[in-house]
């Protein structure tokens, strides 16, 4: 990360840390996870699930910050998280 | 009312995890994938809806969901909680006769445009007028949705429906303005976009005293949107994303709703006056003692 000027508090502050759980057969393939996913953390992948739909995948865990925003918006009980530790600023 | 159900085997999760969706606890699994089409917000309002409950500290034993008829009236079918489909527009007098009888229980009405103000209209209005003890939840999707998509009381002039194939030529309700018009001491509308500020709104309205009114603006793309140039849900909420306004403490009368113009949000009234259940029990123990 860059900064202008480095934080005070930076050795204090923490960075969350999301496992990312689709539930692939669920999903209807709105995207809406995807595109609303303030960190780029997702995509829809290739595949097809029974419906025919293709259901999200990641790509990039890492990026994930836990915000749960995808669980929120997800309308077919799609995708959820799991806390992971979180991590000191970079 | 349904126990316990079992975890459908053929889900698996992308990191092949054998656990459950957190919400899984407050649905009816067996009854996962919905049958609401790829896009449609319903899902996403029931979402907000789930995560306040799990977060209101209510005894869920105690809490009752009850819907009309429509795509809307399918939430109570999936919710893990005692829920009532009752008869179309009646959601609300269903809902008075549970709470009359049995005061203990937090009852909820989840239902569309079309169940709640159009032939239920005039039950929503002497509802919060005698500002009876629930907590309504509207999920307007401007149509009819279930039946095909047909014009309503919420349509915006000029909007195509399978009955309004030249658009609209109705003014229609702004549902803020009636709800506060009519005596409801919670107001709020939100989009399905706005999925905190619904979540916390929904919060509110579950622990308000009194009749507490949340209109959910929500995607139909497929009866809706598709002929109003917002052809996938995605656009629908691009379209919220983009014409969402938020005004806390606006008079709702100002919060109408065009065609692709301005959707104020926010919360309109949140004040307190004396319940139905209050001045019945009032009134009893004056003269029954
Ligand atoms: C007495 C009666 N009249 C008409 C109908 C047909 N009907 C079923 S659902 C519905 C409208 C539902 O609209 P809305 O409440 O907005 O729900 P949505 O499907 O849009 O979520 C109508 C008119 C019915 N089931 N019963
Ligand atoms: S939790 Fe937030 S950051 Fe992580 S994938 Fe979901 S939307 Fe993206
Ligand atoms: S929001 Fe849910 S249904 Fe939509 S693409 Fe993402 S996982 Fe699938
Ligand atoms: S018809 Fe409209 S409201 Fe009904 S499930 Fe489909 S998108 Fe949702
Ligand atoms: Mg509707």
């Amino acid at each position: 990360m860059k900064y202008w000027r480095k934080p005070l508090d930076i050795e204090y502050l923490k960075i969350p840390r999301g496992r990312i759980h689709i539930l692939k057969e669920r999903c209807k393939g709105c995207s809406f996870c995807v595109e609303y996913c303030p960190c780029d953390v997702l995509e829809i992948s290739e595949e097809f699930n029974a419906k025919g739909y293709h259901p999200p995948c990641v790509k990039d865990e890492e990026a994930c910050v836990n915000c749960g925003l995808c669980e929120m918006l997800c309308p077919e009980f799609a995708i959820y998280l799991d806390e992971e530790e979180e991590v000191p600023v970079p | 009312m349904s126990s316990k159900q079992t975890v459908n085997p053929k889900l698996e999760t992308q990191n092949s995890k054998p656990d459950r969706h957190p919400m899984d606890e407050l649905l009816r699994e067996d009854r996962l994938p919905h049958i609401w089409c790829s896009g449609c917000g319903i899902g996403v309002a029931l979402t907000c809806f789930i995560k306040a409950l799990q977060k209101c500290g209510l005894d869920l034993d105690k809490v009752v969901v009850v819907s009309g008829i429509g795509c809307t009236g399918r939430v109570a079918g999936y919710v893990n909680l005692d829920s009532f489909h009752t008869t179309h527009g009646r959601a609300i007098p269903f809902a008075t006769g549970l709470k009359l009888a049995n005061p203990e229980l937090k009852v909820v009405v989840f239902s569309g445009d079309g169940d709640l103000i159009a032939i239920g209209g005039n039950h929503l209005i002497h509802a919060a007028r005698r500002n009876v003890n629930m907590t309504v939840i509207c999920v307007n999707n401007f149509n009819y949705g279930m039946t095909g998509g047909q014009v309503g009381p919420t349509t915006p002039p000029g909007a195509i429906t399978s009955t309004s194939p030249y658009g609209c030529f109705e003014h229609p309700f702004n549902l803020p303005y009636l709800a506060a018009a009519s005596g409801a001491v919670y107001v709020a509308r939100w989009t399905t976009l706005h999925v905190r500020r619904l979540e916390k709104s929904i919060l509110e309205a579950l622990h308000k005293r009194g009749f507490s009114f949340v209109e959910i603006i929500s995607p139909c793309p497929t009866l809706y949107g598709r002929w109003n140039k917002q052809r996938t849900g995605l656009a629908q909420m691009q379209y919220y994303h983009d014409q969402g306004v938020i005004r806390h403490g606006l008079d709702p009368k100002e919060a109408d709703i065009g065609l692709h113009g301005e959707i104020i949000e926010g919360v309109f009234v949140h004040i307190e006056k004396p319940t139905f259940l209050d001045f019945c029990s009032d009134a009893l123990a004056k003269s029954v003692g």
